[in-house]
């Protein structure tokens, strides 16, 4: 296919896509009006479901087949990730060397791991109650881990983050929302139906399968993205690519 | 909400016009190293619009990926690029390489 003839289609399907997309928008419901009627009937379901978060309740409930296709989605991301940036046949490993670390940066370093990793799992526990949870906090608790390796180095971070671990959590978290569905089938419900007690408004033991989906997803995304990030970090500090001279001693040098 | 709504409406129009100047600032950023830092202050700014229009779920997602994750898988790519030895090129790229390794 030519420049001309590509740019002749993209011209035309660009058309169309904007003649109906101006048609749908004009049909929109306005913007910052009284009348919601999605919004109304979901608060009315989470209310319904004993789940203070709407948010959650919508994400892990209401839509939560939606939901299982994201989490699919961050699965496949991160199997790709870690295929694609595996070590291959021809690079080497150099084991980085430590680098002096400023005191200030340690002691914060030190001082806030402990604190953003509580402040994830209050993150994902309290997502049917708060705004957050198991992605959100999932984020946070992988972040959170990786102040080891600002603060200390890349082998203090290795030892508190065995990978195959994580890996292995990384399935059973994803795993886990899976089987949790299958519960509403054997329940005699509906794949993902929450058939479990509700328990108290505004209380941690509410929403049914609520937090136990939230704690699912918590786990998947914490191990999932602490796996991403294991991936570059290992492209970036310890994988060597076969050099053409003698770059070895430059190349470990500078890494800390 | 118990506050006015104009003054609402006047601090979202506030995060707008942030969240404008730093997208801007980060698309005429041309070194992809300080594109990662306007790109986090671009994910801080969003995060600040977000709350604002009442959705602090979303904010909560934008703050720890748009402007934590993102920036450091950033980073840690052109970190291995040029770690990458080519041959033939310079002592000079080596010595710059080094320098952006302890801006991470």
């Amino acid at each position: 296919m030519s420049r001309r003839v590509r740019s002749t289609v993209f011209a035309l399907a660009a058309a169309v896509f904007a003649v109906f997309f101006a048609v749908t928008c004009t049909e929109l419901p306005h913007f910052g009006t009284a009348d919601h009627p999605y919004g109304s009937r979901s608060v009315a379901a989470a209310v319904r479901q004993h789940t203070a978060n709407v948010v959650s309740s919508v994400n892990f409930d209401q839509r939560a087949l939606d939901t299982l296709g994201e989490e699919s989605i961050l699965f496949g991301a991160v199997l790709g990730a870690v295929v694609l940036l595996r070590r291959a046949r021809d690079e080497d490993r150099a084991e980085p060397e430590p680098r002096p670390v400023l005191p200030s940066t340690l002691l914060l370093g030190a001082g806030l791991l402990p604190v953003t990793v509580l402040v994830g799992g209050y993150v994902v526990a309290h997502g049917q109650l708060s705004p957050g949870g198991g992605f959100q906090g999932g984020v946070i608790l992988a972040t959170g881990l990786h102040l080891a390796y600002v603060a200390a180095d890349y082998r203090v971070l290795r030892r508190i983050r065995p990978l195959a671990v994580f890996a292995a959590l990384d399935a059973v978290g994803a795993g886990a929302f899976t089987l949790l569905g299958f519960a509403g089938l054997l329940a005699g419900g509906a794949f993902l139906e929450n058939v479990l007690p509700l328990g108290t408004f505004n209380q941690v033991s509410s929403g049914g399968l609520v937090p136990l989906v939230n704690a699912a997803v918590g786990v998947e995304v914490a191990s999932g993205v602490i796996m991403l990030v294991a991936q570059f970090l290992d492209q970036a500090v310890e994988i060597d690519e076969p050099a053409a001279g003698g770059r070895r001693g430059g190349g470990a040098g500078s890494n800390r | 909400m118990n506050t006015a709504p104009g003054a609402v409406d006047f601090l979202v129009g506030v995060a707008l016009v942030l969240v404008v100047a730093a997208a801007t600032a980060a698309a005429l950023t041309r070194d992809p190293v300080r594109q990662s830092v306007v790109l986090s202050v671009l994910g801080v700014c969003l995060t600040l619009l977000f709350l604002l229009v009442q959705a602090p779920d979303v904010a909560l997602s934008q703050l720890a990926v748009g402007s934590a994750i993102t920036p450091l898988l950033i980073l840690l790519t052109v970190r291995k690029v040029r770690r990458r030895p080519r041959a033939g090129a310079g002592h000079g790229d080596g010595a710059a390489k080094r320098e952006r390794g302890s801006g991470r």
